[in-house]
């Protein structure tokens, strides 16, 4: 599904969506590689706000499979984010924010990329797994975790 | 310094009451411990129950070894300071993590000799005294692979990515680049380890 708003869409935007700790070192190892886009970030701590302070900031709240409201609350945030910054391109390290995240952005025209952490090493992440279907980019990051249907090994953050 | 921390999101009783005794024992008073708000207060190292990056950034830095969570965060910021790191996995039969994740990334990344593995509470004191044998080591760089990162640059511009350069020259389309079918895996790990920070096909 496509909400008909494609050509509203920032063409060098990019959404970097990760919750705290290894996703979000993650992640920054990865930014480099939009250093020609505007890198828009969403995570889950406002102190990471200081490592990034040249770049547009959100705030969301963390949410597990087990807490349906704080899920409901984060999609909805997640979603006006979305709506508001209209990125063309939204990527995530993880976790549940960044399966929201893909998840919306898709459905709001973004083309998307998953990046599965580095720390599921015998199998990829719950979120990551979920996330397949709305990934336009589909990575784990280790070579006995690709699969042809994906997800696909390109590389790590390492 | 010794930097002891638990990472950003719960707590780790186990690996703090291990790193207090080991250094009262020790009578090192050089320990700082992050401690993640646990019930266990330590009582004979300095602690704090969070840090900002910047503090996180700044203890890390002064520090001579990091004791850890096998969380990536924690490891990935070590090796970036090319820091000595002693991880102890949190375990799931203590509810420490809800699955045993992070045994599978310790002995993964202990097998590349990056990081030092205590696999336990009993085990902690001798890799401490290990790692503190041991001086700083190169540090590795500060963004992902150029395989990873040129990957996400040809995703951007809605070019062709090249999935996987495992496989043959004749799966892959005229233009050379865009491959028809992908390999399901290769055996070897992935190795960033300081001798060989290139993975096969990955870096220059």
């Amino acid at each position: 599904m496509t909400l008909p708003i494609k050509e509203t869409r920032h063409p060098d935007k990019v959404l970097a969506v990760a919750s705290s700790g290894g996703h979000w070192v993650q992640l920054r190892r990865v930014v480099p590689a939009f250093a020609d886009s505007e890198v828009v970030y969403v995570t889950v701590l406002k102190s990471y706000r200081s490592e990034v302070p040249e770049n547009r900031f959100y705030q969301v709240n963390d949410a597990t499979r087990w807490n349906k409201l704080g899920l409901i609350m984060l999609a909805t945030r997640l979603a006006w984010i979305i709506c508001k910054e209209r990125p063309a391109v939204v990527i995530s390290t993880g976790a549940a924010p960044g399966f929201f995240a893909l998840m919306l952005g898709r459905w709001f025209g973004a083309r998307t990329i998953w990046i599965d952490s580095i720390a599921n090493v015998e199998e990829v992440s719950l979120s990551g797994s979920r996330a397949g279907r709305y990934a336009d980019l589909w990575l784990t990051q280790w070579p006995h975790l690709a699969r042809s249907e994906g997800p696909h090994y390109a590389g790590s953050v390492l | 310094m010794i930097f002891a921390t638990v990472g950003s999101q719960e707590p780790f009783d186990r690996l703090i009451r291990a790193v207090d005794e080991w250094a009262a024992a020790r009578a090192r008073t050089d320990v700082l411990a992050q401690i993640g708000g646990g019930a266990f207060r330590p009582k004979y190292v300095q602690f704090t129950d969070f840090m900002d990056p910047s503090e996180f950034n700044q203890v890390l830095r002064t520090a001579s070894i990091v004791v850890a969570h096998a969380g990536m965060g924690s490891i990935i910021s070590a090796l970036e300071l090319g820091k000595p790191i002693v991880v102890m996995p949190r375990l799931a039969e203590f509810r420490e993590t809800r699955n045993d994740h992070q045994v599978a990334t310790a002995e993964r990344f202990g097998a590349q000799g990056r990081i030092i593995v205590a696999n336990d509470e009993q085990d902690l004191p001798q890799k401490l005294d290990l790692a503190l044998t041991l001086g700083e080591t190169a540090r590795i760089d500060t963004q992902a692979s150029p395989r990873l990162i040129a990957t996400l640059r040809a995703f951007l511009k809605g070019g062709p990515c090249q999935l996987d350069p495992e496989a043959s020259a004749d799966e892959s389309r005229a233009d050379g680049t865009k491959l028809v079918s992908y390999r399901r895996s290769v055996t070897e790990p992935q190795s960033f380890g300081v001798e060989s920070l290139t993975a096969p096909g990955d870096r220059k």
